[in-house]
């Protein structure tokens, strides 16, 4: 049952994700997003990472989500005040989506499919066990990315003040 | 899975589903008699004895009216917007112990729909989910003042969010659990989590109050600045759905606090009669005990409506990013620290 209900969910996940690209309104791109991160929950909850699967559901969709539709319904993007793009920004961003997806392809070669990763534990997903981890072996790294997240979000408010008001 | 588990929590969810819609049905009814009293005045009165029927009488109004979709407005979301409200108002009751277990021919009934661990992270996402129904309604309705008004609602959400998030942080080092069934069997008798957190109970408060839009927060639906707020295009049962997902999250949120705060269906003296009545009466008292702690709040919730004027927008952004945050953050050091000191 759990393999099935698993290829379900992918298959809308990749379906809600094309949507995304193809929507012509930018708002529904946004809501397609939402439902995309929701099947995304729904995976962790299959793989049994219920702690991921919440905090999944409350950041993604519940605040930067919002946060995105927000800055779209105040800019209220439309086909007739839609800057126009150069040619010279559109080919940096197709050499930068095939380099993207060398990246991906080049490490997905590694991956065969008859090799399925088993965790030595697989309670690892429940917060206790997550916790222990995080705070043990991890702690270096989590407490850098913490420090990385607060800079940037200090120099986010840096930016929006004038000059000679700080 | 057998049959008979299905069965029965497709009943509790029935019931659950069921009892919310009354409590929402007259908690109209209440907010009005409320009102009333506070004003000295007699309130809803004409339909049945004391006004029993005026809920009915309005749901049948609602009905009845004309369902209007402006011309230039976005139809699937414009429809959507209500349902969604009112979907993310219903899940929240999921995770609530409505009482102890109770045993029906020799069998154990939780009257709980589902205990995962991570209970408390549930309700928290069901409430940040809960701004998407009026971000989209007003959205496409494609209307500048309900546009402003999901705005408001948007950024609200958010800021009180951060602070709501904050002091449910202290409370779990309180509990050291997540699991909402855990919380409760914790504060059996009179410890109740408000004890020992009464700041972090402060603030989950006056965070429930801005997150279901309620007065003095309920910015997004000011009248003299915004005709109608987000619901402004709204007729028919689709603005009754917005109407109601405001009562629903009105006796969700009275339940998450009577569960996190105030030991919800626990009360003093329950090992006497647990022992003195025993069987399945004891917990039953203890889920009326729960409603009666709900219906408390509810009523706190109507007070507050008609005493306090309500925010400018200004004061209600100052007083989420500049009052309950630093406050929030004070009580969690406060808290590990006398944590900390009691481990020594």
């Amino acid at each position: 049952m759990g393999t099935s209900v698993f290829y379900f969910v992918a298959a809308l996940s990749i379906l809600f994700s094309l949507m995304v690209i193809f929507s012509k309104n930018p708002i529904h791109s946004i809501l397609y997003l939402i439902l995309t991160f929701f099947t995304f929950t729904v995976h962790y909850v299959l793989l049994n990472a219920q702690f991921l699967a919440v905090v999944n559901f409350i950041v993604y969709m519940g605040a930067i989500m919002v946060l995105f539709l927000f800055v779209l319904m105040l800019l209220n993007l439309n086909k007739e005040n839609e800057p126009n793009k150069s040619a010279l920004l559109k080919i940096v961003g197709v050499i930068a989506g095939c380099c993207l997806i060398v990246t991906l392809i080049g490490s997905l070669k590694s991956v065969s499919l008859n090799d399925p990763l088993v965790l030595r534990n697989p309670n690892l997903g429940l917060v206790k066990n997550l916790g222990k981890e995080l705070f043990g072996p991890f702690m270096l790294p989590f407490e850098l990315s913490s420090i990385l997240l607060l800079s940037a979000m200090v120099g986010a408010v840096l930016l929006t003040k004038k000059e000679g008001n700080i | 899975m057998d049959l008979t588990f299905v069965i029965e929590k497709f009943a509790l969810v029935t019931i659950l589903f069921a009892i919310s819609l009354v409590i929402a049905m007259y908690s109209t009814y209440a907010e009005r008699k409320v009102a009333a009293f506070l004003q000295d005045r007699l309130g809803p009165d004409r339909a049945g004895i004391f006004g029993l029927l005026q809920p009915l009488a309005d749901g049948v109004k609602m009905f009845m009216k004309e369902e209007i979709v402006p011309t230039n407005a976005n139809k699937w979301l414009f429809m959507i917007g209500p349902g969604l409200a009112m979907l993310c108002a219903c899940i929240g009751t999921a995770v609530i112990p409505w009482g102890q277990d109770i045993v029906i021919g020799g069998r154990t009934i939780a009257l709980q729909v589902t205990d995962i661990n991570v209970g408390v992270l549930y309700l928290f996402g069901v409430v940040s989910l809960g701004v998407y129904g009026v971000m989209i309604g007003g959205w496409a309705s494609n209307n500048k003042y309900s546009l402003l008004s999901a705005i408001r609602a948007a950024s609200q959400n958010i800021s009180y969010e951060i602070a709501m998030g904050l002091s449910i942080i202290a409370l779990l080092l309180v509990t050291n659990t997540m699991s909402l069934k855990e919380i409760v069997a914790q504060q059996h008798g009179w410890h109740w989590n408000v004890f020992y957190q009464p700041l972090g109970f402060i603030i989950f408060l006056i965070c429930a109050f801005a997150e279901t839009n309620r007065a003095p927060f309920d910015l997004p639906e000011c009248e003299t600045e915004l005709i109608g707020g987000y619901h402004t295009e709204y007729s028919s049962m689709k603005l009754g759905f917005y109407l109601f997902a405001e009562y629903i999250n009105m006796f969700v949120s009275s339940a998450v606090m009577a569960t996190l705060y105030f030991g919800g269906y626990n009360y003093p003296g329950m090992d006497w009669v647990a022992i003195h009545i025993g069987g399945n009466l004891a917990p039953i008292i203890g889920t009326l005990v729960l409603f009666v702690k709900i219906f408390a709040f509810i009523f706190f919730f109507m007070w507050v409506r008609w005493t306090i004027p309500r925010f400018r927008y200004d004061q209600l952004m100052g007083l989420g990013w500049r009052g309950l945050i630093p406050f929030a953050i004070a009580n969690i050091i406060i808290t590990g620290l006398v944590i900390a000191i009691k481990n020594f």
